[in-house]
């Protein structure tokens, strides 16, 4: 899946992305990363700890400025496209102290399609009710989040995600520090998405379920070490080029500049 | 109440409207500051608007124009700008860059405000400090009716809030909440915020006159700091918020008449007043509040180790029991074993012989039947525990005890039985004696 050749766009894949660097003065987080990803597919993202995978989410969703690169998203800017994707953030990244129930975190991820100052209705309620359903936690809706166990808070993330009715799904960790039945029932909502034509782009540490849980896989270590369906990337010659080196030189190089610039 | 015999609506009425208006008006996007941490640009965008007011004073001469207030504005989100530059490029935390930025702004307005103190009414000590006291002395027209200009200013302030706040509620939510979800729902976190921050930049000029800019920036935190700990939802915190708000501009001024009397002297600021009564609320509740007040929390914990200790004595005497059948135990060996107070023991145990747990004799207590079954349940948790603790977590046998021991006060019927099938239903515990039945 590494595009040898850059193809004309798909409008069908999911997923396009070229030549992708981000980086933090001039420091590169992720760098020249390219990929493909066809519809209907359940995708991992694995690599070290720093190695650029939240960041390279983050870019997709511009949510990070990137230096260089082209993302298509459907065949469109994610600007035209964002409708499509939904996003499941890390679970740290939010204060669950906030002042909000369970079903008003669901509700969230209605707001886009409410609109502008339009206010959430019991239709909008109702879909975030049903959401808490099918990931098995219906009866704390009205719980305040704080009271929510860190598996629970998880679900809860991700019947935000369901509300959202999306094509593509790009989530941060789904599966940290949740508890087995928890990590059971988000499997279990992946598979469903993907059978209803849906793909997910999943940030995923743990090495031993990624041949259950994914399709393909990304090694991602700054760039693109291998990308591919599992049973021919995820190897542990691949893996140990993911994790043994991140570049060094590189990284040594930037330093360099920065120290230039700063006795400059 | 000597102090409140002068109490006159024409004058005193106007002041307490003035100082509910404008707490209320602060409370509003408080709540927000809060909840995204930022309480403390409320603090700088109040100080750093004085270079706006001033340049504007200067250019104009007079206090009410409209282009001081958009001055003012401008400079205030300025302040918000300039910090997040500040924090960008010179990577510093936000603390350090709005400390950098709104100490310099308000530096330079105070240089201004002095050089020009010589020519125009603008004195520091009315900017930092306020005077509600002289609400009544510049009153305006409005369709018959004398109305005092800063409450007019104020009341459009708190509509606009509220509007603000109603109409972008959704909006405002989110962004605090997950500005990333809110920017991919595009709903602009970037957009909220500066929006956040011109409401809080309105309500920092239209209050200085008023409450001045230090003062403001109590009700812009502690109101909602105070309903944060009272409520769980938003909207309620919102509307409390306003609500304790309105009580400390409401006790401000009472307080600020009746107080000092009572130490011989006259009134003192009410806006150092309100500033003080939001204060001590927040305290009292804090102290008091029925969730996550101090007090209920330690009562909370204080009853919880009673029960513990309640449960511990139980269990002791049914182990005696256990060695000599019908043992009757004083609360000295219970007390020595347990090393628990001899007051609370006995009271405990007293306890326990009004519900039939145990027979008060003259050398001590002795277990029924009721109390003995309550103690098997404790020490059947304790030792199923220590059974799963060695065979399920592989911990070693000597350090098994402290464990189980807090574990069995939190183990109920259904517990048991998981544990008791977990650990495929052993007959004696890791130290070798037998794991009562239920």
């Amino acid at each position: 899946m590494i595009p040898s050749i850059v193809q004309p766009s798909n409008s069908l894949l999911p997923l396009s992305v070229r030549d992708l660097t981000v980086a933090w003065y001039r420091k590169p987080v992720i760098w020249d990363v390219g990929l493909d990803v066809s519809p209907g597919q359940l995708v991992g993202v694995i690599g070290p700890n720093g190695a650029g995978k939240s960041t390279f989410l983050k870019a997709i969703m511009d949510l990070v400025p990137r230096a260089s690169g082209r993302i298509e998203i459907f065949g469109q800017s994610y600007k035209r496209s964002r409708h499509r994707v939904g996003y499941v953030p890390q679970r740290e990244s939010v204060d669950w102290d906030f002042p909000v129930s369970v079903l008003d975190v669901v509700t969230m991820g209605l707001y886009g399609k409410i609109g502008w100052c339009m206010p959430v209705r019991r239709k909008h309620r109702e879909a975030a009710q049903q959401a808490l359903e099918r990931v098995g936690i219906g009866e704390f809706a009205h719980r305040q989040i704080s009271q929510l166990s860190g598996g629970q808070q998880q679900r809860t993330f991700l019947a935000r995600a369901l509300v959202q009715d999306a094509d593509l799904y790009l989530m941060d960790e789904p599966f940290a520090a949740v508890d087995a039945a928890t990590e059971k029932a988000i499997v279990q909502i992946l598979r469903e998405m993907k059978q209803a034509g849906k793909t997910a782009i999943v940030i995923h540490h743990d090495l031993h379920t990624v041949p259950e849980y994914f399709d393909s896989v990304v090694l991602l270590n700054m760039r693109v070490v291998a990308s591919g369906p599992t049973d021919v990337v995820f190897t542990r010659e691949n893996l140990e080029k993911t994790y043994g080196g991140r570049l060094t030189l590189l990284d040594e190089a930037t330093e360099a500049m920065r120290r230039r610039e700063r006795t400059l | 109440m000597s102090a409140l015999s002068n109490w006159s609506w024409d004058y005193d009425g106007w002041i307490v409207l003035a100082g509910i208006l404008c707490a209320v008006a602060a409370s509003l996007p408080g709540n927000f500051l809060l909840l995204r941490r930022m309480s403390l640009l409320g603090d700088a965008i109040s100080h750093a608007i004085l270079p706006g007011l001033a340049v504007a004073f200067l250019v104009t001469g007079s206090r009410s124009s409209l282009p001081m207030f958009l001055g003012a504005v401008v400079v205030g989100l300025l302040t918000a700008v300039f910090t997040e530059w500040i924090r960008n490029f010179g990577e510093v935390d936000e603390g350090a860059s709005m400390g950098v930025v709104f100490t310099t702004l308000f530096a330079l307005g105070l240089v201004m405000i002095v050089q020009a103190a010589d020519h125009v009414d603008l004195d520091p000590g009315c900017v930092l400090y306020g005077s509600l006291e002289t609400t009544t002395f510049d009153m305006v027209d409005v369709a018959g009716t004398e109305i005092p200009r800063v409450v007019l200013v104020l009341a459009a302030v708190t509509v606009i809030n509220l509007v603000v706040v109603v109409l972008f509620f959704k909006e405002l939510k989110l962004s605090a909440f997950d500005p990333a979800l809110a920017t991919t729902c595009g709903i602009s976190a970037r957009l909220m915020h500066y929006l956040l921050m011109i409401i809080v930049a309105v309500t920092a000029v239209a209050s200085f006159e008023s409450v001045g800019n230090i003062l403001v920036v109590a009700m812009f935190v502690v109101p909602p700091a105070t309903a944060y700990l009272l409520t769980e939802r938003l909207r309620s915190m919102i509307i409390v918020s306003a609500l304790i708000a309105a009580v400390s501009a409401t006790l401000g001024h009472v307080s600020a008449l009746v107080v000092p009397s009572w130490f011989g002297y006259r009134s003192t600021s009410t806006s150092g007043m309100m500033a003080l009564c939001a204060g001590i609320l927040f305290f009292a509740v804090s102290l008091f509040a029925p969730q996550q007040g101090v007090l209920i929390r330690i009562l909370r914990r204080q009853r919880l180790s009673l029960r513990i200790l309640s449960e511990d004595l139980i269990a002791l005497l049914y182990r005696m029991d256990e060695r000599k059948s019908g043992v009757v135990a004083s609360i000295g060996q219970l007390r020595a074993t347990l090393l628990s107070g001899g007051f609370m023991s006995s009271l405990l145990m007293k306890q326990h012989s009004r519900k039939g747990h145990v027979i008060a004799t003259e050398n001590g207590y002795q277990l029924t039947n009721s109390g003995r079954r309550l103690g098997a349940e404790l020490v059947r948790s304790h030792r199923l525990w220590e059974q799963y603790l060695v065979s399920e977590g592989g911990v070693a046998v000597d350090r098994i005890h402290g464990q189980a021991e807090q574990l069995e006060h939190f183990t109920g019927r259904e517990l048991r039985d998981r544990l008791q099938q977990e650990t495929s239903a052993p007959v004696l515990d890791p130290h070798g004696s037998p794991i009562p039945p239920e």
